[in-house]
């Protein structure tokens, strides 16, 4: 379970999270939607602690994320995270990328984290693919390696940063049946998502973000069909 | 006016006591190399970290490093710490003034290449549970080393060329030192000096053709 409760964030002068608070229980998958700058994406690199936090309290399964005595990099297996970049690593072949984190952090064995990584890289529909490196594969497929690179280290949880934002649109719709997949799986999800379609079918729980605060949440038929503030329902007009 | 008589066979005669020479050559080069990139990374770091102490140290040793003459340099490890009881001898003290030459121009370079690397590199390894040091070997360093290696191939040609200043601490064993030996003992200037250049110039050829098959086989992407 991951509890959010009454996180701020600055960055400098600007706060980008004035006090967000919100659960997420295992199995469940909670879409963030709402405008640029709205602090969407920050919250997710706070969950894993990437960013520093300067009030309130995130916890994990019982760990306090910004605990200084907290291990990240242990916290860190435990959530994947993928971002609007692909960030694959250029000089790996994309066997290389999934194996990696799995053999130098979980100290696996080369045939080890093979057999993981080919199963990741079959499960996202890149078996054939293996050893090619990512300059060769298109920006799908390199975003479909970063959520099998993820899923490698076999987190409990798994945020997703505008996955499809940089991608072109007719290669969105392959990552977001990868995304459709790990939710009909039972995967604990966040996604931080533009495509509202999307949001409204596999969401437990649509979170809309406003000015750093969440304005509202609740269940897909509440806020697509019937919000109960104005400006969510200003902006999903102008989402849609 | 022109009356000089060519001895080519003395030179030729002398020529596999220079190819040892030019082995010593080779041998203080590619270890001035290694130890430079090593120095090199710590100093580019150090440059871009936000430690004082380590930024200010860092930056007097780049500085003096490529703004004062190689020849300085290992006069001062050779003469310099001498003065100081710190007794290097003409070998090392050329070891040692080339390495802190190499580790100063590699570090701006090496520079330069972690500032073209996206940070967001870093984050991807730190999200997946790799500490500092681990992404910074297993995804930047790898990265860095690709976009620095041409000019670290320049640097490994020039590296072999200044052991020849060993000359000057009296190194006598390197193709540098070899020549002059030859040349006090015949007085065949011209011809020693003309082959050791036609030594030095195929050297640095080899390495400039090793390290393109060093690049075709390590950067396959």
């Amino acid at each position: 379970m991951i509890e959010i409760e009454n996180v701020r964030k600055s960055f400098g002068a600007l706060e980008v999270l004035k006090g967000v608070s919100m659960t997420v229980e295992k199995g469940e998958v909670v879409t963030v939607i709402g405008g640029s700058g709205s602090g969407k994406s920050t919250l997710l690199t706070c969950i894993n602690g990437l960013e520093a936090i300067q009030g309130g309290k995130i916890t994990v399964d019982g760990t306090v994320v910004h605990d200084p005595r907290t291990d990240l990099n242990k916290l860190r297996q435990k959530i994947g995270i993928v971002f609007q970049q692909f960030n694959a690593f250029p000089h790996l072949t994309v066997l290389e990328n999934v194996t990696l984190a799995p053999r130098k952090v979980l100290g696996m064995s080369r045939e080890a984290a093979d057999e993981i990584a080919v199963k990741q890289l079959s499960h996202v529909g890149l078996a054939d693919k293996l050893s090619v490196y990512p300059s060769r594969l298109s920006g799908g497929q390199q975003q479909r390696m970063a959520i099998a690179r993820a899923l490698a280290m076999s987190p409990d949880y798994m945020l997703f940063d505008e996955v499809t934002s940089a991608l072109d649109p007719q290669l969105v719709g392959e990552v977001l049946d990868t995304l459709r997949l790990l939710a009909s799986e039972g995967m604990t999800m966040i996604c931080v998502t533009h495509e509202m379609r999307f949001a409204r079918e596999v969401s437990d729980r649509v979170a809309f973000f406003r000015e750093g605060l969440i304005h509202e949440i609740g269940t897909p038929a509440q806020i697509f069909e019937a919000p109960e503030k104005p400006e969510t329902a200003a902006f999903l007009k102008v989402a849609h | 006016m022109f009356n000089y008589t060519f001895h080519w066979h003395q030179a030729f005669r002398a020529l596999p006591d220079m190819m040892w020479g030019a082995l010593v050559t080779i041998e203080v080069a590619v270890f001035s190399m290694v130890l430079g990139i090593a120095f090199a990374v710590l100093l580019a770091v150090a440059r871009l970290s936000s430690n004082r102490l380590a930024y200010g140290a860092a930056t007097v040793w780049i500085e003096v490093a490529r703004n004062t003459p190689a020849l300085f340099q290992i006069y001062m490890a050779h003469f310099g710490l001498g003065s100081f009881g710190i007794h290097l001898s003409p070998w090392w003290a050329l070891l040692a003034g080339i390495t802190f030459n190499n580790a100063g121009y590699l570090a701006e370079t090496f520079r330069g290449a972690l500032r073209a690397i996206p940070a967001t590199q870093t984050r991807a390894a730190r999200s997946l549970g790799m500490g500092p040091i681990r992404a910074f070997w297993s995804v930047v360093l790898p990265q860095m080393f690709r976009i620095s290696f041409p000019p670290m191939t320049n640097q490994m040609v020039w590296a072999i060329l200044m052991t020849s200043l060993g000359l000057t601490v009296g190194l006598a064993t390197d193709l540098a030192g070899v020549t002059q030996e030859l040349n006090v003992r015949t007085f065949r200037t011209f011809e020693f000096f003309a082959l050791a250049a036609v030594l030095y110039y195929l050297i640095a050829k080899a390495v400039m053709l090793g390290a393109r098959l060093i690049a075709w086989r390590l950067f396959r992407y």
